[in-house]
């Protein structure tokens, strides 16, 4: 990870590199895994006898055998060696995934220890450094898993192992414990999508099944989700953790607890904020929704919440933004609708008039959406005045014909709501643009003033020396009394005319402020 | 929104502006009243305005400078309250701002206001509900802790104990970021008995993103520690980390291994630390070995100097071997940014025998990089074991790449021209590269053959225009006579790169007679370069050379058949009158 930082130099020396970087790059894909170095000399495997071919009593020994045998790991980085032996474990996983899956009464009580023994030894390691610092989930290749043809089967042994009939948590839980899940979860940041996706599975199930799991595993997400915003913003299994999280969500009970509001405005909120959003966004939209249809209460500081972290230059995300805020508004309450119904529509307002002509088509596509229609229409003598400004501006001036076009469709459809105010509207409409004009002059002439006082306060002998010639000016102006000189005499003095106006302003307002 | 806002805001800001204005306020009395002001001030501006974080954090920053504003140390404590609630934010940097302001201001507050305002605002932040107050705490604790009571002392250290087992691991990455600051302000009494013992909880937490921050405190806190005790309390911790089962940890300790090599002494140096540094550089991760390899030097310079030679060549010097031919091409080129620098602390007969070989291969390999770092690192070599050994064994080296059947792989060898004259000295120039750097000139790559120009413009500014004389000039202008166009054209690419290296006196009498000959050329391509040269050389010539000789030259050019002959000829006589 850190290596790359050498990297650039080379890049200026010679126009090779970036090929051979690359290169580099395609001869070591689908490798990683730091697990090897656990394991000094493999031992050589021989085959035991087949589970179905040996008589019943004997079955759990040889099951027995059969699952320490599968803890000797191989190095499949070097892919000439140990072949036989490799072959040799893949069969006889195969055998016990069949064997945990189809037959009755094998989970014995004595049998968990090695089962998961076995489990962790293979599928707990430390997850290698990235061969691509710069992993760009959308457009990289990801490393795969270099032991992937073992652990494939490992996982599959452990899904089929937590679903099997007989499969009891009591006994489970002394080896699947904390240790284990947060070992779990550190594996979701792998890289490669189809050791997640077990991942994802198994997670869920082990939820399911171990109640005195669930808050820690909740918490634990919780952790990985603020380390993702705050401090790394780096990990891969976001989308799969909001996976699990979305039917988690579902099923919380009636009223939510304030810690599941607290993961819902600091946790999930926050998470929109994430440059790489676009690789779960889907996910965590559902879990928003999912939690406004568990409490519509939640509407008002969610949509707030979304409108603080509204994206400001990013369109790509600000498109998905407006797509989330559809899919709350599929789902909103009236009641609610109308709280929020004001800075709502000041962003949307704003978005419609975006030069992104993808942003603008999403938010106008608000107005299909026969709900959404009727919440506006409901609400039109608010709502009305905030986009009309918007609305009418870029029927006239923005760049795109199809956007043109939208925007005549939605200015009908709410001239069509309220007839009477949407001509008052276009009646006040000039006047309304000449005193927002003047008001934008008026701020600016505050600030030039602002920053005239800024320069009388620096230190005191710059200003001497900025006026003795000034004044040397002015006594020379009077004495040629020339106009051009006149007209910069005036120029000089009229800023401290505004000094001065300034000034009695602030005197004036500085027994408020006590 | 904010542009709604505006205007309100534009008033906390006026009636601030006023008060700075007021700065040079001396009376007392005076002083209380403003400092309430800047008080009222400070949470107008913090209750009013913004959550937007680049406000907060600018806020953050700004109020650390904020002393003498509110009335100096004495009202210090007034800025506490809005710099508490920056330090629960969830944005990281507005917190960490906030947290170095706090640090700053503790320092001005007076015992009793440290105890009564500071030290209470420590205490909420470390048992603040949300992880964001706590890890702000963490780096609170060592600024307070010198200058209060014995009994605060005691809350204090009970307080860092409780956040280095905390249940969230941001809070124990925070605290165990702070261990090492935080030991170095206790009395060694508490380092041994508290500092250790989170020390170990640290170095073992299930999270290795705690872990590897312990392995930085470790230096710390061994430096803290009598030698005798380093065995017993900090060693076992540091052997774990430096075979810790995640690559991280193990990155760090390579990346931390020369401080750790100091701060542990040398007897643990040669006992636990080699061994140690041999596994790290035969570490399964690329990542692990190349911050080990970039220790190398150091870590052989900081051994002992009495059995140092006789450490690096029996335990060193293997793994440097292995690496020169590592699979990863970081690695390869770490060590070559460092392997040079071996020279001086072995020897002229341990770099010839056991060194060179190691040299020439890295020079040969086939990244650049590595070439690179191995080229620009020469000069420790030539101090050791002398110009003419080295050009006696590296030269073949350098010779062969730059005659290389990729034009690329030249391109960068000429790049490392000036960089070697300047190493090996004019005279050792002349007789083994000269002919090189000459030869590039009619290369049949363009490229090639302005970075050759390039290459002799750099070559004359370091060795003087009487040696370009001498040696340069006459071949260049040699060339003039080509019966190849282009070669004809880089002579007056050259001579546009020399003239102002080589002063008016060459230029005029040398170079100027050959280019006003060339305009005569029969190619077009020539003769336009030909009126642009002119135009370059102009402001090297004196005016008389200027007027007699040059102007008729450009003037007849002007009138050429040619139209792009025409247009630069006119050119430079219009930049030129």
């Amino acid at each position: 990870m850190r290596c790359s930082s050498s990297k650039p130099t080379s890049e200026k020396v010679d126009g090779f590199t970036r090929k051979s970087v690359r290169k580099a790059q395609r001869q070591r894909k689908s490798q990683g895994s730091s697990q090897y170095r656990t394991q000094s000399a493999p031992v050589e495997l021989s085959p035991l006898p087949q589970l179905k071919d040996t008589p019943s009593a004997e079955q759990q020994e040889l099951f027995m055998q059969k699952l320490n045998q599968c803890c000797v790991l191989f190095d499949f980085l070097d892919s000439v060696t140990d072949l036989k032996s490799k072959e040799i474990k893949r069969a006889t996983l195969n055998e016990l995934v069949e064997y945990v899956s189809t037959y009755r009464g094998v989970l014995v009580e004595s049998a968990y220890p090695d089962i998961t023994n076995m489990i962790c030894t293979n599928i707990f390691r430390a997850l290698p450094p990235s061969d691509n610092p710069d992993f760009d989930p959308e457009e990289d290749e990801p490393t795969l898993e270099v032991s992937w043809p073992h652990m494939q089967l490992v996982y599959e042994f452990l899904l089929r192992f937590l679903e099997n009939p007989d499969f009891q948590p009591s006994i489970a839980k002394r080896h699947i414990d904390q240790k284990f899940v947060l070992q779990l979860l550190e594996l979701f940041d792998s890289e490669d999508p189809r050791e997640r996706d077990f991942l994802k599975t198994i997670l869920h199930r082990i939820y399911g099944k171990f109640l005195g799991l669930r808050a820690f595993i909740r918490k634990q997400i919780n952790n990985i989700f603020l380390q993702f915003i705050y401090e790394t913003e780096h990990f891969n299994g976001v989308a799969e953790l909001l996976e699990i999280l979305g039917s988690i969500i579902n099923g919380f009970a009636l009223p939510l607890k304030a810690e599941h509001k607290q993961f819902l405005m600091k946790v999930l909120i926050p998470l929109h904020t994430a440059k790489s959003l676009a690789l779960f966004h889907a996910q965590l939209a559902y879990c928003v929704v999912q939690f406004l249809e568990k409490d519509p209460t939640l509407t008002e500081p969610v949509i707030r919440g979304l409108l603080k972290v509204w994206p400001k230059t990013c369109s790509q995300k600000e498109v998905m933004f407006l797509g989330e805020i559809e899919e709350i508004l599929d789902v909103v309450e009236p009641t609610q609708f109308k709280k929020v119904q004001e800075p709502l529509f000041k962003q949307i307002s704003k978005c419609v008039a975006n030069a992104h002509f993808q942003v603008a088509e999403r938010a106008l596509y608000f107005w299909n959406n026969d709900y959404i229609l009727s919440l506006i229409e409901e609400n039109i003598d608010k709502i009305l005045p905030i986009m009309f400004g918007s609305l009418y501006r870029i029927s006239k001036e923005h760049w795109n014909p199809t956007i043109v076009a939208l925007v005549y469709n939605v200015l009908k459809t709410l001239m069509e709501m309220n007839c009477t105010l949407f001509d008052e509207l276009t009646s006040s409409y000039k006047a309304e643009r000449q005193r927002e004009k003047k008001k934008e002059q008026e701020r600016d002439e505050l600030w030039k003033k602002l920053d005239q006082f800024k320069l009388g306060n620096a230190p005191l002998v710059q200003n001497n020396s900025h006026s003795i010639p000034s004044v040397q000016n002015n006594n020379n102006n009077n004495n040629n009394n020339n106009s051009n000189n006149n007209e910069s005499q005036e120029a000089t003095s009229t800023p401290s005319d505004k000094d001065l106006a300034v000034t009695v302003e602030v005197e004036d307002s500085t027994p408020c402020a006590k | 929104m904010a542009g709604a806002d505006g205007d309100d805001s534009l008033y906390p800001i006026a009636v601030l502006i006023d008060e700075l204005r007021n700065e040079d306020v001396q009376n007392d009395t005076e002083t209380q009243l403003y400092s309430l002001k800047m008080y009222s001030i400070i949470h107008i501006f913090y209750n009013t305005i913004y959550d937007e974080d680049e406000v907060l954090l600018a806020l953050a920053e700004q109020l650390g400078n904020f002393t003498m504003l509110v009335g100096g140390p004495e009202y210090v404590h007034c800025l506490l309250p809005p710099l508490e609630s920056l330090a629960t934010v969830e944005e990281t940097v507005v917190r960490d701002k906030a947290v170095e302001s706090l640090r700053k201001i503790s320092q001005e507050h007076s015992p009793v206001d440290l105890e009564v305002h500071f030290e209470p605002l420590v205490k909420r932040l470390a048992s603040g509900d949300w992880f964001t107050s706590r890890t702000s705490a963490c780096g609170l604790f060592s600024v307070c802790y010198p200058r209060v009571s014995s009994t605060v002392k005691a809350e204090i250290r009970q307080h860092f104990r409780t956040l280095c087992s905390d249940d969230t691991p941001m809070v124990r990455r925070a605290a165990a970021s702070k261990l090492g600051e935080f030991a170095k302000v206790l009395e060694p009494e508490y380092v041994k008995s508290d500092i250790i013992s989170l020390f170990t909880a640290l170095a073992s937490d299930e999270q290795d993103s705690v872990r590897l921050l312990a392995v930085e405190a470790c230096v710390s806190i061994a430096t803290l520690l009598p030698q005798e005790d380093l065995e017993t309390l900090v060693m076992p911790t540091l052997r774990q980390a430096a075979e810790d089962k995640s690559w991280r940890v193990r990155y760090m300790v390579a990346d931390k291994f020369s401080e750790l090599q100091k701060a542990v002494g040398s007897e643990i140096t040669k006992n636990d630390l080699v061994p140690a540094f041999q596994n790290l550089l035969k570490d399964c991760e690329a990542e692990v070995r190349a911050a080990a390899a970039n220790k190398v030097k150091e870590f052989c310079e900081n051994l002992p100097e009495d059995n140092r030679e006789q450490i690096i060549m029996t335990h060193i010097l293997p793994c440097v071997k292995e690496l020169v031919s590592d699979t990863n091409q970081h690695v390869k080129s770490a060590l070559a940014s460092v392997i040079m620098g071996l020279s001086t602390i072995l020897g002229k007969d341990n770099t010839i025998e056991h060194l060179l070989p190691l040299f020439l291969a890295q020079l040969k390999d086939e990244c650049p990089e590595v070439r690179l770092n191995i080229i620009s690192n020469l000069d420790c070599v030539n101090e050791v074991i002398g110009i003419r050994q080295l050009s006696q064994s590296l030269l073949p080296a350098i010779v062969e790449l730059a005659e290389d059947a990729k034009w690329r792989v030249r391109l960068a060898i000429i790049e490392y021209m000036p960089l070697l004259a300047g190493q090996l000295g004019v005279e050792f120039f002349d007789e083994k590269l000269n002919t090189l750097c000459m030869a590039w000139l009619i290369d049949h790559v363009y490229a090639i053959r302005e970075a050759a120009t390039c290459n002799l413009m750099k070559l004359v500014e370091k060795f003087g225009a009487e040696w370009a004389q001498n040696t340069i000039v006459p071949k260049v202008l040699g060339m003039a006579n080509d019966p190849n166009y282009l070669h004809r054209m880089t002579t007056l690419f050259c001579i546009n790169a020399l003239s102002e290296a080589c002063g008016q006196e060459i230029t005029t009498k040398q170079m100027l007679p050959v280019v006003l000959k060339m305009s005569n050329d029969q190619v077009a391509n020539v003769r336009f370069n030909v009126a642009k040269s002119l135009q370059k050389i102009g402001p090297v010539l004196d005016s008389n050379a200027l007027q007699t000789e040059v102007k008729p030259v450009l003037e007849k050019l002007a009138t050429d058949s040619d139209m792009d002959v025409k247009y630069f000829a006119q050119e430079a006589i219009t930049l030129q009158s």
